[in-house]
């Protein structure tokens, strides 16, 4: 595998970049495998590379249904933060975050990680008592985090509309500066890529049909539209569709599945400097290295596999847009798409084992799973290799469901559910 | 947006005059001091959010204000049927071989 380098750069333009090469092999599945992943997202694709990179595990095959990277990993608006409120969040996005930091020389690729500041918006009285209660758990928890009056958030980003006679005149911002964007086919692509050079195998087109069991009910591989592949070990991160998967195996999941829309703005030159939420109006924007406005829109009401939704949401979207940064009123939208994100009833994730031995599962990440790729890979992977959860991820069980230690983060979602 | 027929006002009116309330046909437990922590559980957090046919409750709060039931497949979004509170569910596995007909 080539590594990426200045000098190699250098070489490869001499003969006008034709030799590069696949980034990654295409190979067919073996009959066994020591764990297999079902979905090549982000998520799939970071737990394949720490197994084998942190746990030596390498003998691994990443099956996904579709091509990797296309489903929530290519949708989502690339917002990466940590400003949760709740300890157990706190201490899984935060160490996704440092992870972030050095991501792209840890794989090398650039997944142009940009720590441009993530800004959210305070509108009501409400809105207030809620961030600032924000700050100060962060701060106790060392997760960067601070509150800035309107005239502080005009200066962090001049487009913002301060003004006292809109609907919703902004009354304060919590900012956490070393938040930003990362570029997100390129985090599924580097994870790709380094996992396929510790020998994972990642099979696309290779549809999940059934998960099979043994006598004694643990698992022993899976069924696929390529056929049987044994293995022990199988890891679900089938985001949207983890209900559907668990359904192959007898589990009910405490999961709903909503299609969550986002779209993005014909191209402009650089004048939007950070990103900018707001949960009450509901608008989140940043723009991108190619100029588009990223913009993320709602959920919709209803249960759906449909990965679109009603223009009644994005249209909500873009009318909170154009009051808060009025020089947007007369671009035009290019395109908007939906994803399905799998929400749980308390909005934090489900990292862990499942009742059924050797089934486990990472999902439930809702609206703001991306941000968290990295460290959601790195304890799943402890997770599976281990057969016990990580530190981090021993909060995240499916069991709490049962016992009714939930961890309700709904208030710390950027989108409102 | 979605259109939704009401089975009450009898008529189809777009989806910003619903809520959704979920899935449908989940009882209330009748002795709830019998059920257990795991039973507790499944009556209010497991759904079975299916990729297929639903049976959903929806409430038409900006027409008559009243809860009527609805099938919907959940990957084309269109409705089967929809049909009055406290009537039986429909049979999901016959509806679906009917539309795959």
């Amino acid at each position: 595998m080539t590594r990426f380098s200045f000098w190699e750069l250098a070489r490869k333009a001499v003969n006008a970049h034709q030799d590069w090469g696949h980034q990654w092999r295409k190979p067919d599945p073996k009959p066994e495998y020591d764990v297999i992943i079902i979905g090549a997202g982000g998520h799939g694709l970071a737990t394949a590379y720490y197994l084998a990179k942190e746990h030596g595990v390498t003998n691994v095959a990443v099956l996904e249904k579709g091509w990797l990277g296309g489903g929530n990993t290519g949708r989502n608006t690339t917002i990466v933060r940590s400003n949760y409120l709740w300890e157990e969040s706190e201490g899984l996005y935060d160490q996704a975050m440092d992870l972030w930091q050095d991501l792209s020389q840890e794989l090398n690729y650039n997944i142009m990680y940009s720590a441009r500041g993530v800004m959210m918006l305070a509108h009501t009285v409400h809105d207030v008592q809620v961030f600032k209660r924000h700050v100060h758990a962060n701060r106790l928890a060392g997760v960067q985090n601070e509150w800035l009056t309107p005239e502080e958030a005009k200066a962090y980003c001049p487009p913002l509309n301060i003004g006292k006679n809109i609907r919703y005149p902004v009354m304060g911002a919590a900012l956490q500066r070393k938040a930003g964007v990362a570029r997100h086919d390129a985090v599924a692509w580097g994870y790709a890529r380094g996992a396929d050079q510790y020998g994972v195998d990642i099979i696309q087109n290779c549809a999940v049909t059934g998960i099979r069991r043994a006598a004694d009910g643990s698992v022993s591989g899976v069924e696929t539209s390529r056929g049987f592949i044994g293995a022990k070990k199988v890891g679900v991160v089938a985001a949207g569709h983890t209900s559907v998967v668990m359904d192959m195996a007898g589990v009910r999941m405490p999961l709903e599945s909503n299609p969550l829309q986002a779209l993005v703005s014909e191209p402009v030159k650089p004048c939007f400097p950070c990103v900018v939420m707001s949960n009450t109006v509901h608008a989140y924007l940043s723009q991108s290295d190619k100029g588009e406005l990223v913009i993320g829109a709602g959920t919709d009401q209803y249960v759906s596999y449909s990965q679109t939704g009603g223009l009644q949401i994005t249209t909500h979207t873009v009318d909170a847009i154009c009051e808060l940064f009025p020089m947007f009123r007369r671009m035009r939208m290019l395109r908007n798409w939906g994803g399905i994100v799998d929400v749980t009833p308390d909005r934090s994730p489900i990292i862990g084992k499942t009742p059924v031995p050797g089934l486990f599962v990472n999902c439930g990440w809702g609206t703001g799973g991306f941000k968290a790729t990295p460290g959601s890979g790195h304890v799943f992977a402890h997770t599976i290799a281990r057969d016990e959860p990580h530190r981090i991820n021993a909060p995240f069980t499916l069991d709490r469901f049962r016992t009714g230690r939930l961890i309700d983060e709904a208030a710390a979602a950027a989108v409102a559910h | 947006m979605l259109l939704i027929h009401c089975p009450w006002c009898g008529i189809e009116r777009p989806e910003i005059e619903f809520r959704c309330g979920g899935e449908a046909h989940i009882d209330r437990p009748g002795q709830p001091g019998d059920l257990d922590d795991r039973q507790w559980a499944d009556f209010l957090y497991m759904r079975s959010n299916p990729k297929g046919l639903l049976a959903e409750r929806w409430r038409h709060v900006h027409g008559c204000g009243r809860f009527f039931n609805a099938v919907r497949h959940t990957v084309s979004d269109s409705f089967v049927c929809v049909y009055k509170t406290g009537e039986p569910c429909p049979d999901l596995e016959a509806l679906a071989r009917e539309g795959a007909q």
